[in-house]
């Protein structure tokens, strides 16, 4: 068992959730948001390697060559999709704040408290 | 057929897109998509009637082979489909009711609400993991989307913000869950993945796995200390969508859970009553908090936010007690709840259409020349206080019963009183003037007149778009209770139950004389407290203490404080204390001897899924 892509994963994980509790400007959030994401990119490839395997092409290969998962590359590819999706509308959504608010700082960006 | 309810608004959907001409032609877009939504519903309805059991379609046909399950299912019980009946049942009511309720409305609005509907079907229906995670995040980017409708003002652009990020993180952290589990055991399928949990003892890897997965479920269905952001998001969204939000959202989140407990980790988790435990401090805790953030708040819709949370707390405790009585109550509270709630904010948006204002401060006595909506109002803040025979008394009565402990009965009694005697008290000062005049300041007047951009205001009576549509959400809850009440649909409900958590059924859904009682006394207590906040000036005890509508000081607000910051540090902090103590008592605590035995008489393997399947 390699242990090491999971180390990675982690941290990765806890950089972006630490950069979106400190962050101070919102385009520093939503990167950030990014970056959590990406986390599980990682996660998916990591559990799907195979040391030794071939990409999962059976097309001229035998099928009962070692290949890694590609089901983990399918979810990936979907998870991207998903990230593209919610990427473009928050960075949207912060041309948005910054006409109405005048400023990015996530502490001002604050209409109704309490 | 089952695929239906999510292909046919996906494909209406795009029509709609790629007829962008047909935008000039309003009415054609809003029969497109009211008729949609009702087609699906009518299509639900067909599917609830016609699985007494889980029913299991295989996409494409990739049935599963020797236990190992490549395809895709969706896997259609009563429950879910019921679930998603109920979503598409409010999805028409909101439909109709935008009907003449916008200033200016484009293709979008349209287009994101069907794509919605179709993210809410996928993801009560799919029996896959990943797939849960997927039509999570459509519904999700739909709905932050339909949050920011009005991007012209700040208060919808705060609440997307918080909405989106929150619930981002939230479905990420779903996701990590979802890939450690697939690592684990090598399969997406719900029960293929218990199937393999049972047959193993609880690893670490798989209580981690567990924890993440719920995670962004629990900010889904707004649980504290997961819930800053629905308040925000609720209290800005066009009123249509805030039927859903309030209505069926958070509802969806919770299913997942139950979903992921019963379906999936549950069976091999072991520790039921520990964990159900858990579960119900969470339930109580929430419905606590939300209520007291419901008592102090005068924004009609934000109050009306609050206390879907602390429902949403009464519908986990319901769901924690791990019964099928206790789940089947919860089933009917949700479907009661989601009726008289949708109907609550209907009346908000005829409010906010005709008076300009959803400030309940300033409305008070102004909703006079409104005696309809008044008096519908009135009535569903009754069914919302689980007056019989609206479907929320029975559902909670059950809840009660399962619980047995008079303790959690006396605690929820108490939220709800609150929760829903602060809706009273909005009826009542708003609608027929009750209460003291507020004294009326300068920043009122300017907070009361804010959401204007939202809607036509110039008519001078309700149009029957909005007006009926709120008449039948409120027969519709009284229906939910009066159908329970007959007893072949009661234990229709309780098998059904049962069925999803796959036990035997214990006891037959009687309608006790404790449950109308408790129904009676609470919405006394609730017209009580509503009274009490309105006349709070000649009550000596509140007089001098309590101001109403006292913002911008005080705990409270430091807490609820809108900034992202603060709400993600939350969902770290309350994911770390949540993963702790699960952790403690299925690793610490060791297997209790025979705990797991009994699952393993009412195994949910996939072979034995596979051949259920139905044509």
């Amino acid at each position: 068992m390699e242990y090491f892509p999971f180390v990675v994963v982690a941290w990765i994980l806890a950089v972006g959730l630490h950069g979106i509790v400190t962050s101070r400007d919102l385009i520093h959030t939503i990167i950030c948001l990014v970056v959590v994401q990406s986390s599980t990119y990682v996660l998916l490839l990591g559990v799907g390697y195979v040391t030794g395997g071939v990409a999962p092409y059976f097309y001229d290969i035998s099928a009962r060559t070692k290949a890694v998962d590609p089901v983990v590359q399918a979810l990936s590819l979907t998870d991207i999709v998903v990230e593209a999706a919610v990427t473009a509308l928050l960075l949207s959504f912060a041309v948005q704040a910054h006409k109405r608010f005048g400023t990015l700082d996530p502490h001002k960006l604050v209409e109704f408290r309490g | 057929m089952p695929s239906l309810p999510v292909v046919l608004p996906l494909i209406a959907a795009a029509v709609l897109l790629a007829a962008r001409p047909l935008a000039r032609y309003r009415r054609v877009l809003d029969l497109v998509a009211a008729g949609t939504s009702a087609a699906v519903a009518v299509l639900l309805g067909i599917l609830i009637f016609r699985t007494d059991h889980a029913s299991t379609y295989w996409f494409a046909g990739f049935r599963p082979a020797h236990g190992i399950a490549v395809g895709i299912a969706f896997t259609v019980g009563p429950l879910n489909a019921g679930l998603a009946c109920v979503g598409a049942i409010l999805m028409t009511a909101a439909m109709v009711f935008s009907w003449r309720y916008f200033t200016g409305v484009g293709t979008y609005f349209h287009v994101l609400m069907l794509t919605f509907l179709a993210g809410l079907c996928g993801f009560c229906l799919t029996g896959d993991v990943f797939d849960l995670f997927v039509w999570f995040e459509l519904m999700g980017v739909s709905a932050y989307a339909l949050t920011a409708y009005r991007p012209e003002e700040r208060g919808p652009i705060q609440g997307a913000l918080n909405f989106a990020i929150t619930n981002s993180v939230g479905a990420y952290l779903s996701l990590t869950g979802i890939a450690l589990i697939y690592g684990r055991t090598g399969a997406l399928n719900m029960a293929q993945i218990g199937a393999w949990v049972s047959r193993h003892p609880p690893s670490g890897l798989v209580v981690i796995a567990f924890v993440l997965v719920i995670a962004g479920l629990l900010v889904k269905s707004a649980i504290v200390p997961f819930h800053f952001w629905l308040a925000d998001a609720h209290a800005v969204a066009p009123t249509p969508l805030c039927v859903l939000f309030s209505g069926v959202m958070v509802e969806l989140g919770l299913y997942g859970i139950a979903r992921m407990y019963w379906s999936v980790f549950g069976p091999g988790l072991g520790h039921r009553a520990a964990i159900g435990r858990v579960f119900l401090v969470l339930g109580v805790l929430t419905a606590v908090v939300g209520a007291l953030y419901c008592f102090r708040e005068r924004h009609v819709k934000r109050l009306l936010a609050f206390s879907t949370i602390s429902h949403a707390g009464v519908f986990l405790a319901g769901f924690a007690l791990l019964s099928p009585l206790g789940l089947a109550g919860a089933a009917l509270y949700v479907a009661g709840h989601a009726f008289v709630k949708a109907a609550l904010f209907l009346g908000a948006g005829i409010v906010l259409h005709r008076l300009r204002s959803v400030n309940e401060t300033w409305l008070h006595g102004r909703g006079r020349k409104l005696p309809v909506t008044g008096a519908l109002f009135t009535a569903a803040a009754l069914g919302l206080a689980d007056l019989p025979p609206f479907g929320t008394f029975l559902g909670k009565g059950w809840i009660d019963d399962a619980a047995g402990s008079p303790a959690v009965t006396i605690i929820l009694l108490a939220c709800t009183i609150v929760a829903a005697g602060s809706v009273l008290r909005v009826a009542g000062g708003v609608f027929y003037g009750l209460g003291d005049p507020p004294r009326e300041d300068e920043r009122m007047a300017a907070e009361a007149n804010e959401e204007t951009g939202e809607t036509d205001s110039a008519r001078q009576r309700t149009p029957l778009t909005m007006s009926v549509p709120l008449a039948l959400l409120v027969a519709a809850g009284l229906a939910t209770g009066i159908a329970a009440m007959v007893p072949r649909a009661g234990d229709a409900l309780l098998s059904a139950a049962a069925q999803f958590q796959a036990q035997p059924q214990a006891r037959p859904a009687d309608v006790t004389v404790s449950s109308v009682v408790t129904g009676l006394v609470s919405a006394a207590g609730a017209v009580g407290v509503g009274l009490a906040g309105l006349y709070w000036r000649r009550i000596p005890v509140l007089r001098g203490r309590y101001e109403p509508g006292a913002r911008g000081t005080g705990l409270a607000d430091r807490f609820q404080s809108g900034v992202i910051n603060d709400y993600i540090t939350w969902v770290i902090a309350g994911l770390a204390c949540l993963g702790g103590v699960l952790a403690a008592i299925i690793r610490l605590r060791g297997l209790a001897p025979g705990s797991r035995r009994p699952w393993h008489a009412s195994d949910i393997s996939c072979r034995r899924r596979s051949t259920t399947r139905r044509p």
